[in-house]
């Protein structure tokens, strides 16, 4: 199961991206919530999550995105999700995510937004 | 289709590990039914979290218990039940609060049952106390 769920981080101008691929389930949302707790822990709450990779999400998954957004967005920062496949996609739709959330095409139009925000700071700064 | 009802079932030890083969169970059964991949994502999605439910909360994580997932097809429907003999629940306990705002109080419990919802045409849910709790969930078959 080692090919399960995979998180790469890197930085971009100050915005953390995690790239993510595999599934997000109950037995990979852990690691998903343990990651995103390590970007709190350490100030960063401009976060882009690359969901390129992504094949499956369930509600565990789900649940690590909507247990921190208000956190990060108190903040003064943002949870973006881009490029996520269609079919993950209408999960998140089921539930009214892209109300919520702010879910673009690309990494590009993801940094373009915090860019085009302005007022999130990082929190690292 | 033929005429006859035809019946699957998978049995697993009670692990969130074993949801990946959960699903790809779930995934053949659908595509054999002949339902589309995004049909076919969202039926597999209701059993994952069903599954996901025993083996977190009606079984405590305990590996050594089972989760037994049968699959009905006829020429109508596609239907799944999932038993249990662990801990029940009461699913008028589950929160009713919106998206929205289980984000403002920072939660995101209930999940489960509402894409179930959501997603499968019938949902019953049974708890025959002390004896087993039973989770059926249907998808009508569209023709033509």
């Amino acid at each position: 199961m080692s090919q399960s769920f995979q998180i790469e981080c890197s930085d971009r101008d100050g915005i953390r991206l995690l790239s993510i691929s595999g599934y997000l389930d109950a037995h990979t949302a852990p690691a998903f919530e343990r990651a995103i707790e390590n970007e709190l822990r350490s100030g960063n709450v401009r976060l882009v999550v690359d969901c390129t990779g992504l094949t499956y999400i369930s509600s565990a998954g789900l649940g690590v995105f909507m247990s921190y957004l208000e956190e990060i967005r108190e903040k003064g920062g943002d949870i973006k999700l881009a490029a996520v496949k269609p079919k993950v996609y209408q999960i998140f739709d089921v539930l009214g995510f892209p109300q919520l959330f702010d879910i673009v095409d690309t990494v590009e139009d993801a940094e373009g937004r915090f860019g085009l925000q302005g007022g999130a700071r990082d929190g690292r700064l | 289709m033929d005429a006859f009802e035809r019946t699957f079932a998978l049995h697993v030890p009670s692990s969130t590990g074993n949801l990946a083969m959960i699903r790809d169970f779930v995934a053949s059964i659908g595509a054999k039914a002949g339902f589309d991949d995004n049909e076919v994502a969202r039926i597999t999605l209701a059993v994952d979290e069903a599954c996901a439910n025993v083996i977190e909360h009606a079984y405590s994580l305990d590996e050594t218990r089972q989760v037994t997932i049968r699959a009905t097809l006829d020429s109508q429907d596609l239907s799944f039940e999932i038993v249990d003999n662990g801990r029940g629940f009461e699913p008028s306990q589950v929160s009713e609060d919106d998206v929205a705002e289980l984000i403002r109080q920072r939660k995101s419990g209930g999940l489960g049952m509402r894409l179930i919802r959501a997603v499968m045409d019938d949902v019953k849910y049974q708890i025959t106390p002390g004896e087993k709790n039973e989770l059926r969930m249907v998808k009508h078959i569209k023709r033509g």
